[in-house]
């Protein structure tokens, strides 16, 4: 471990690094199968998966305080959130031919090209770039409170009415139109 | 007060009066007419003393140089000699009179407070050119001359006639202006100054490089501001403004403004005996197509307007034989009766009910109706024919006796041809204008036939009384201004003899009686000729009301009637049977009009077509061409817009990659 | 730990989520593949606040504003896509487009909602 740490190299991953490729893999896998799968509910559940992965990735960052609030928010509400707005639009239930739209050929190219500039450009800059995460927990909660109460309270304030307008916004968009002036729709 | 503040005050007067019209005008009508008399008939009066303080004395010069203005200095100057009092004085009566007869005359017009306001800035102008020492300062005047006199033929804008009119005075008097400052130009470059003492000294030592190109240049602009032949096309036409305006600037000052120049820089026209010479022959046409012209006229306004080319062609004669004394002596005492001639010709309009001659003729009664316009303008047309005792002899006779002087070689650096050919034109001319004198006054006040249209009321008080104010000059002033005791004219001018001569004064005089008689014979002769009511009179009941409006809608009429704004289909009009054959073209002023509609506007019109050609088919086929590759892509362009926003994305995105592809492979 | 592990993840899930955002048609289905796109970001910030062990955590504060935002989003854009369902019986992203010069549907439906059709897209240029 230690002489690993010393000379760390692709050829011998520690066992961290195992598990971070291993849960990456789980997490790629899970979000292709959502963005292809013909089934929409399906594809929600299995952006559950994807999400969770992500969480553990934030785990194994030693990133807790983050984890458990992606876990908390993602997981739990909003893909509830998409689930119900699926339910409202009458999503079919299993498989629609037409779930994907005609730009299919074009979306894999574009998004192709970009993974591949993308690792290009990545890789090429932290080839020899090594994280240290066996010191203190760098996203404990305790440091994260501790940090978000003291350095970043007036941007947080600032969110909390943004949150409150996008409340406000979504009851008014989604509101039924009353039935006094039906002239307007 | 110095002599130097009272000069300066008698332009600034009528300015200031005519700053306070245009502002007050709108918001407070009933200022309008102390501001318009008031201010011009203290100028008057400040004018008188200057005249009376300056008298015969040395000229009295006073400048003031406000900044510097490059090479050639422009000073704020003022000259005061006889010449420029004298004309001053004229100016200010004139332009008094007419601002008390225009508050009658055009009493209820919506428009007075301008009217009044312009003309008031005119007479500024008139006294501003008058006066001035310095010949930028004296271009100043002059324009301002000229843009009024725009305005003021145009007063009637909603007629064509008058729209026509204005443009026409403008463009024709600016023809004349291009040349003109062209050859001030070129005379402050030889001479180093604008100063007009300072050009004279020059042109006296002979330091002028190109006097005869530099006087012609200038003789351009004379004639055109005076109406000389073949720039006099414009003042007949501007007939078609109001009466007070034809009698302020087409006969008494603005016209003469040319002449006026001519006299002060008389000595730089005599350095070239070719410029003498031009001036001379363009005299001698001058004085006798107008003559002719004037007796074919139908048109009453026209008649004056062409004997008032005629009178200045006698001014320019005068000065062609170098004589300025003659000219200046001839253009005061010519001011003074041909305001009254055209303000009475005012009053007759107005009593007739039409402004022309040949409907006027059938009216057994307008003298009767009009006496004071009847005696007051016999009066004035007497002076006009140069009967004695009235000023219009003494002042022609000086003339004669100019040419003559002349004629007999006595002239210094006048080529006695000149002399001949003034003298000879003079002559005849004499008889001419006597001729039309007659014709105007048995036409219009001899008339025989119906009663002329339910009187239209008596007219103004302040309309008759200006008649015979002007009438005292007309009656006294020839024979006033040359007793010595009393005014001694020859010493407030150059100091040459003026008196007429025995010879010339029989010779005049005889002539006029000669064209009176035979004016008066065919007259009798056509009398039989005379048949049923002719032309259509004006009965309008706003004719009551105000006299302009009678002139506008007579104006407005007789090419409806008659078929031509100049002439009228009157066998029993003795001009026709003096002039025989030449009478046709004589009412259309020989046709000069076609002639230029032929030689100038149509090539113009012409050209301008062929640049409206080329801009609309050549010049427009390129732009359109220009414009058609952008639509072609335009439309391409516009068929990717599907709506779709993920094709949107799709090619934002590929286009984001691609930069940052490029970006990562340069750097 | 190797940086570029959690860096090449993140890119390959960013793309995952852009093929998602081009090629599906049901919008509910292009606002997840946002969110894929969201968390891929949120990934590279933690670790690289981790990499850089940053004294102000500004990365990890960086990556909970995101959440909280996306959180913000999803609610709009669910109630943008509800309402655009209730108006046209349709929430398919590539039918949504009046905007088009010669659209293939009528271009101005009296019942239409204008923003109905420019919201995704703004949703959708927000998240590339």
């Amino acid at each position: 471990m230690n002489v690993a740490a010393a000379h760390p190299g692709f050829l011998s991953p520690t066992g961290v690094e195992i598990v971070f490729v291993l849960v990456g893999v789980a997490t790629l896998a899970a979000a292709v199968v959502s963005v292809t799968t013909k089934q929409l509910v399906h594809a929600a559940l299995w952006l559950v998966v994807a999400l969770g992965g992500v969480a553990v990735e934030y785990l194994l960052l030693t990133a807790e305080f983050i984890a458990w609030v992606q876990v908390l928010i993602y997981v739990g509400s909003v893909v509830v959130l998409v689930l119900f707005g699926l339910m409202l639009t009458k999503a079919p239930i299993g498989r629609s031919p037409d779930a994907d739209s005609g730009n299919r050929i074009a979306a894999l190219a574009v998004a192709v090209a970009a993974a591949g500039t993308l690792v290009w450009v990545v890789v090429d800059a932290f080839r020899s770039t090594w994280i240290d995460v066996d010191g203190a927990p760098q996203g404990s909660t305790k440091v994260t409170g501790e940090i978000l109460f003291r350095h970043w309270v007036l941007p947080f304030e600032a969110l909390s009415v943004l949150l409150l307008a996008a409340l406000v916004g979504a009851i008014v968009l989604s509101r039924k139109q009353s039935r006094q002036q039906p002239g307007e729709r | 007060m110095t002599l130097t503040t009272l000069a300066v005050l008698v332009p600034l007067l009528p300015f200031l009066g005519a700053v306070g019209g245009l502002l007050l005008g709108r918001t407070a009508p009933g200022f309008a007419r102390p501001l318009a008399v008031l201010p011009t008939a203290t100028a008057f009066v400040l004018a008188v003393v200057v005249a009376v303080r300056q008298g015969s004395g040395p000229a009295t010069d006073a400048a003031t140089r406000l900044t510097p203005t490059g090479s050639v200095p422009v000073d704020l100057a003022l000259h005061l000699d006889g010449f420029a009092v004298l004309i001053a004085v004229l100016v200010g009566l004139v332009a008094t009179c007419v601002q008390l007869y225009s508050t009658a005359y055009l009493r209820h017009d919506p428009r007075y407070a301008s009217y009044s306001a312009l003309v008031s800035l005119f007479t500024a102008a008139m006294f501003l050119v008058v006066y001035t020492g310095d010949l930028m300062v004296l271009l100043v005047g002059w324009e301002i001359m000229g843009i009024c006199s725009y305005f003021l033929v145009g007063h009637y804008w909603e007629t064509e006639v008058a729209r026509a009119a204005s443009l026409k005075a403008f463009l024709v008097t600016k023809l004349g202006d291009v040349p003109f400052l062209i050859g001030v130009f070129a005379l402050a470059a030889d001479a180093g100054t604008f100063r007009i003492n300072g050009i004279l000294t020059a042109a006296t030592h002979g330091e002028i490089a190109h006097p005869t190109v530099v006087g012609l240049l200038l003789l351009a602009g004379v004639a055109g501001k005076s109406a000389q032949f073949p720039l006099h096309t414009w003042l007949p036409d501007a007939m078609a403004g109001p009466t007070p305006v034809s009698a302020l600037i087409h006969a008494a000052t603005m016209v003469a403004a040319g002449i006026y120049l001519v006299a002060r820089l008389l000595p730089v026209f005599e350095a070239s005996t070719v410029t003498l010479a031009v001036l001379g022959v363009l005299a001698a046409v001058t004085m006798i197509g107008s003559a002719l012209a004037a007796l074919a006229q139908d048109d009453i306004k026209r008649v004056l307007a062409y004997s008032t080319i005629g009178q200045l062609g006698y001014m320019a004669a005068a000065l062609a034989v170098g004589d300025r004394s003659a000219a200046v002596f001839h253009l005061v005492s010519h001011g003074a009766f041909k305001a009254l001639l055209f303000l009475a010709a005012g009053v007759v309009i107005h009593a007739a009910g039409t402004n022309s001659l040949a409907a006027m003729s059938r009216m057994g009664d307008l003298g009767k109706r009009v006496p004071d316009a009847m005696w007051t303008m016999g009066i004035a047309l007497a002076a006009l024919a140069a009967i004695p005792p009235f000023s219009g002899f003494f002042s022609k006779e000086s003339v004669l006796r100019a040419a003559e002087h002349a004629a007999s070689g006595h002239a210094e650096g006048v080529p006695s041809a000149v002399g001949w050919l003034v003298l000879v034109a003079a002559l005849l001319t004499a008889v001419l204008t006597a001729g039309y004198a007659t014709r105007l006054f048995l036409l219009a006040f001899r008339g025989r036939g119906a009663t002329a249209p339910e009187a239209h009321g008596r007219e103004p008080a302040a309309m008759t009384v200006v008649l015979w104010v002007l009438a005292v000059p007309t009656l006294a002033f020839g024979a006033v201004a040359l007793v010595p005791s009393l005014l001694d004219l020859p010493a407030w001018l150059d100091g040459n003899a003026l008196a007429p001569t025995l010879v010339t004064s029989i010779l005049g005089v005889g002539l006029a009686v000669v064209g009176i008689l035979a004016t008066y014979g065919a007259w009798q002769a056509a009398a039989t000729r005379r048949g049923a009511p002719l032309g259509a009179v004006v009965t309008a009941e706003a004719a009551e009301e105000e006299p302009a409006l009678t002139e506008a809608a007579a104006l407005q009429t007789h090419e409806q009637v008659y078929g031509d704004v100049a002439a009228a289909q009157d066998p029993a009009d003795p001009g026709r049977l003096l002039l025989g054959p030449l009478f046709e073209p004589a009412s259309h002023g020989f046709r000069l009009d076609a002639l230029y509609a032929k030689l100038f506007v149509r090539p113009v019109l012409a050209a301008s077509g062929l640049v409206r050609f080329l801009d609309r088919e050549v010049v427009e086929t390129y732009v359109r061409g220009a414009g058609g590759l952008p639509r072609l892509l335009g439309a391409l362009v516009r068929r990717t817009q599907t709506g779709n926003v993920q094709t949107y994305i799709s090619v934002l995105l590929a286009g984001s990659v691609i930069l940052a592809v490029l970006v990562a492979v340069g750097a | 730990m190797h940086l570029a592990y959690p860096a090449v993840l993140a890119a390959l899930l960013f793309s995952v989520g852009l093929y998602g955002v081009l090629a599906r048609r049901n919008a509910i289905l292009v606002l997840m593949s946002v969110e894929l796109m969201l968390n891929a970001v949120n990934l590279n910030l933690v670790a690289f606040d981790v990499w850089l062990r940053d004294t102000l955590h500004a990365g990890q504060a960086l990556t909970l504003f995101v959440i909280v935002v996306a959180a913000a989003e999803i609610g709009i854009g669910l109630a943008i896509v509800l309402l655009v369902y209730r108006n046209r019986g349709s929430s398919d992203v590539d039918r949504l487009t009046d905007l088009a010069e010669h659209g293939p549907h009528d271009p101005h439906d009296p019942q239409g909602e204008g923003d109905g059709p420019s919201a995704p897209e703004e949703k959708a240029e927000a998240a590339a």
